[in-house]
């Protein structure tokens, strides 16, 4: 402070009236004292001003426990809700999202996030909360003129009676505060020196903050409303562009310009040669093979096998027999003969123990269950090429036995 | 007065006419000196050289890719995630001296806790950094938060991952809260001593125009026993949910209910074990032999014997169950560890945190501020193995042999290892020397004059016209 605006400050405050008496006192023990008889008098507007928490201070001075915990109570319910509505509604309500086979709520998973936001909202609100009880933050206050004042918050008890007190009356309050023996007894004045008004830069720097942040929410804003022919700003590319061709692009390096390489002539797959025509086509020289191959063993087994794939992939239509009266083709005629499905064509699963399939080679029943026949499908990518001999090798046997009867 | 030294850290807390002005000055002229101790120049060039390793290797791995690191699968979390649950578990310290010790009425924390409240924001920075990157792409960690956006997707809450984004969060944010209450009535002693303007403008805001009235300090003890019982859960959760990342897993070594309370002993002796790592020269630098006194150190290596012995049991725990479970991959998993390619880090692991402070059961140790220091400084290695052993050897060694990995770091991990100390320094010292190293008012409000009368019966207030020495 400069001599000069001290002076002009000492000239303001002759002319203040009186803010209050402070008396200044050494040691805690005699500010307990002196609180005492002040409580005792019945004041109501005046306050201590001690550099730690004195103990025993608020019973000298008798104030009231603070409603600061219930405000935190609150807050503390509040995250509470919010955790569990928040966690409810995103993962259960408007994103159901299975994962690992987890309920999409249950109280388990989302027990650590409903604790977490408790604690943070009681937390935010014990010290916001407590900062508004005290009135912070105060820029400045009558007292701040006082040089003594400062220590304060470092080594001295003050105690503080002011003038707007109902029982304030200058001579008697000032005997009041002599009685308790302070180090120094003085006046403070109101503060005429301080301006009430924000200082102007900081008014300046908050409007110049609030535009520059409100210009991001604005672009947003028009980004949401308005519709573009320019394609989206990518600034951080990710693997958008990566330096290879993908496959139906052209790429200049061969003649043919396909990116897609095409295999090799010749090229066969690992265990897909297929050079034995008899196995694998059921032919043999053109002609539709009488006999089954050598990879084919006429055993048990592969009776058994040949039942079991025959009962999954042919009965349901054909019927267990080979009759082409499987459940499918049951409940076809049903329909068709019935309600809803009445006139509606339907092409019967073929009888497998007709005399012209009975006299078909081994081979042409390969290829038929391989290929696919009329509306019957191809089997073959559904069923190994093993399993498919098994079942001629059956249905053969089925055949045989419907002959016999 | 004449109290054993042990019940009574105070016992060489500043007398004579005016003890308060003391402590005050004793504190404060740290800030204000005009030029910091020479040593701590030299500690915050080093500090700041690695800071720009720390932010140019994260730089470069932001840049390329986090191939430029060692994880490759199975391995896939190695250093980044070592070095998470490292500083998370030294962030643990702070908070604990803070709230726990509050609670429990340990007076003495009111000369460290607020530097370890410091060290665990700080570490807390430092953490939360690492899962940042380890994501791949930095500029996505937003994807975790639940805010509406154009996929319309919602962050997945039966998850570890996401409680631990909440958890460490909150924690960050409470332990900032904390930091900066504790610090108000300090930020006004500043203010009301500054010289200058801009000193009394910025300790003023923060300050925010606390003049110590006994109503303020009456909703302001309040709340900061409210923080206190709000904070102890809350320290306690953040390791478990941390602990949750692995123990949820089904990984051989870390699924198993011991970690949350083994991750939290965890924590505190290495979070203790980083306070005397710092207190030490902080208290030689600074000229604070007297606020932090060795029944200070004494008392936190007491502490750091404790846990420590919690940590061995919990090792020797998972050993137990390894066995009693019949699990063969758990069993597999922990002679791995004893015997396996990572075996030197579970011994180094072994020596450092059991073996190391049980040389604090001798008084002369315990009270030499230099054994304090290496000690310290031993667990603090310690711990990091620790969380590397967890991690690398059970991800190294999995259920496919035909994908075992023997997990190298590259030159880049090492780089960010180093360089994130260099950020928690660069924190530290500029905290050192611009903010209340210690708390002032709290030091004042328990020093030996102020205990002495408040246990004297009250009717004999009157007649102590001095403090009593």
């Amino acid at each position: 402070m400069s001599d000069e605006h001290k002076k002009e400050s000492a000239a303001a405050e002759k002319k203040a009236p009186l803010h209050g008496l402070l008396a200044e006192y050494e040691t805690p023990w005699q500010l307990l004292e002196a609180a005492k008889k002040v409580r005792d008098a019945k004041y109501e507007r005046w306050d201590t001003f001690t550099p730690f928490p004195i103990h025993g201070i608020e019973r000298a001075m008798g104030i009231r426990m603070t409603a600061l915990p219930w405000f935190v109570l609150a807050a503390g319910l509040t995250g509470l809700t919010t955790a569990i509505l928040l966690q409810w509604w995103t993962n259960a309500v408007d994103y159901p999202w299975i994962v690992s086979g987890k309920p999409f709520w249950s109280i388990a998973a989302n027990v650590p996030i409903m604790f977490e936001l408790t604690v943070l909202f009681s937390g935010i609100t014990t010290l916001v909360g407590m900062l508004m009880l005290n009135g912070l933050p105060l820029p400045s206050h009558p007292l701040d003129l006082k040089e003594r004042f400062a220590r304060a918050t470092n080594d001295r008890f003050f105690l503080l009676i002011q003038a707007s007190d109902p029982k304030f009356d200058e001579v008697r309050t000032r005997a009041l505060l002599d009685e308790t023996r302070p180090v120094v007894l003085d006046e403070v004045l109101e503060d005429r020196v301080t301006s009430d008004r924000m200082p102007r830069g900081i008014i300046y720097a908050i409007i110049v903050l609030a535009t520059a942040g409100a210009i991001p929410l604005a672009l947003a804003a028009k980004a949401r409303f308005t519709k573009s022919r320019d394609t989206r700003l990518h600034i951080i590319q990710d693997m958008d562009a990566q330096p290879k061709y993908k496959a139906q692009r052209q790429n200049p390096v061969f003649a043919d310009l396909r990116a897609h390489r095409p295999d090799v002539e010749g090229t066969v797959a690992v265990g897909e040669l297929r050079d034995d025509d008899h196995f694998y086509t059921g032919k043999v020289n053109g002609d539709y093979a009488r006999t089954f191959p050598s990879q084919v063993a006429l055993t048990d087994a592969t009776m058994e096998r040949g039942r079991e794939r025959f009962g999954i992939y042919c009965a349901p239509c054909h019927g267990l027999a080979g009759d082409g009266d499987g459940m499918i083709a049951k409940r076809a005629e049903y329909l068709a003969s019935t309600g809803r499905g009445r006139g509606m064509g339907w092409v019967p699963p073929t009888n497998l123990n007709q005399d012209y399939l009975r006299q078909q080679p081994v081979g042409q029943l390969f290829e038929s269950i391989t290929n696919g026949v009329r509306n019957m499908p191809a089997y073959g990518p559904q069923i190994s090429t093993e399993d498919r001999w098994a079942i001629v090798m059956y249905l053969r046997a089925l055949q045989h036995k419907s002959a016999a009867k | 007065m004449d109290a054993p030294r042990h019940d009574n850290p105070f016992a060489l807390a500043p007398r004579g006419d005016n003890p308060f002005a003391k402590i005050t000055d004793n504190i404060a002229r740290i800030a204000e000196a005009e030029r910091p101790p020479r040593a701590w120049y030299i500690a915050f060039g080093v500090s700041l050289a690695l800071l720009t390793l720390f932010l140019g290797s994260l730089g470069y791995v932001a840049w390329v890719g986090i191939g430029a690191w060692g994880n490759m699968m199975p391995v896939a979390w190695a250093f980044p995630i070592v070095n998470f649950v490292f500083w998370i578990g030294i962030g643990h310290a702070g908070t604990l001296i803070s709230a726990i010790l509050f609670l429990l009425r340990q007076n003495w924390r009111t000369a460290i806790n607020r530097f370890a409240e410091a060290m665990t924001i700080f570490a807390v920075v430092c953490a939360a950094i690492f899962p940042g990157v380890h994501i791949g792409r930095p500029w996505l960690p937003y994807y975790m938060v639940p805010i509406p956006n154009q996929m319309e997707m919602w962050p997945q809450f039966r998850s570890p991952l996401e409680w631990d984004i909440f958890a460490v969060s909150t924690y960050g944010t409470i332990s900032i809260l904390f930091w900066y209450m504790g610090m108000i009535p300090d930020f006004a002693t500043f203010r009301d001593r500054s010289k200058t303007t801009i000193r009394r403008l910025a300790y003023g805001l923060l300050a925010m125009g606390w003049r110590g009235s006994s109503r303020q300090w009456h909703r302001y003890e309040r709340a900061y026993l409210l923080l206190a019982a709000l904070a102890t859960p809350l320290v306690l959760s953040v390791h478990s949910v941390v602990s949750f990342d692995f123990a949820t897993a089904q990984l051989p070594g870390w699924h198993t209910t011991i970690f949350p309370p083994y991750f939290v002993a965890g924590a505190i002796f290495g979070g203790f074990a980083m306070v005397v790592t710092l207190a030490v020269p902080a208290r030689q630098l600074f000229g604070l032999k007297r606020i932090i006194t060795l029944d200070h150190l004494e008392l936190m290596n007491k502490v750091l014997i404790a846990t420590g012995l919690l940590v061995g049991y919990a090792y020797g725990m998972e050993f137990f169950i390894a066995w009693y479970s019949g699990s063969m991959y758990e069993g597999f998993t922990f002679v791995n560890r004893l015997f396996g390619p990572y075996a030197w880090a579970y011994w180094t692991m072994i020596f450092c945190n059991v073996l190391a402070p049980q040389l604090h059961w001798f008084k002369k140790i315990r009270r030499n501020p230099w054994a304090t220091l290496a000690i310290g400084v031993v667990i603090n290695v310690g711990m990091w193995f620790e969380r590397f052993v967890i991690i690398c050897t059970s991800l190294a060694r999995d259920f496919l042999p035909s994908s075992w990995h023997y997990y190298v770091p590259t030159a880049l991990d090492y780089m960010t290892l180093g360089g994130s100390f260099g950020l928690f320094f660069t924190l530290f010292l500029l905290f050192c020397r611009y903010l209340p190293m210690v708390a002032m008012a709290e030091v004042k409000a328990f020093h030996p004059s102020v205990l002495a009368h408040a246990h004297a019966s009250g009717h004999a207030a009157h007649s102590h016209g001095e403090i009593r020495n």
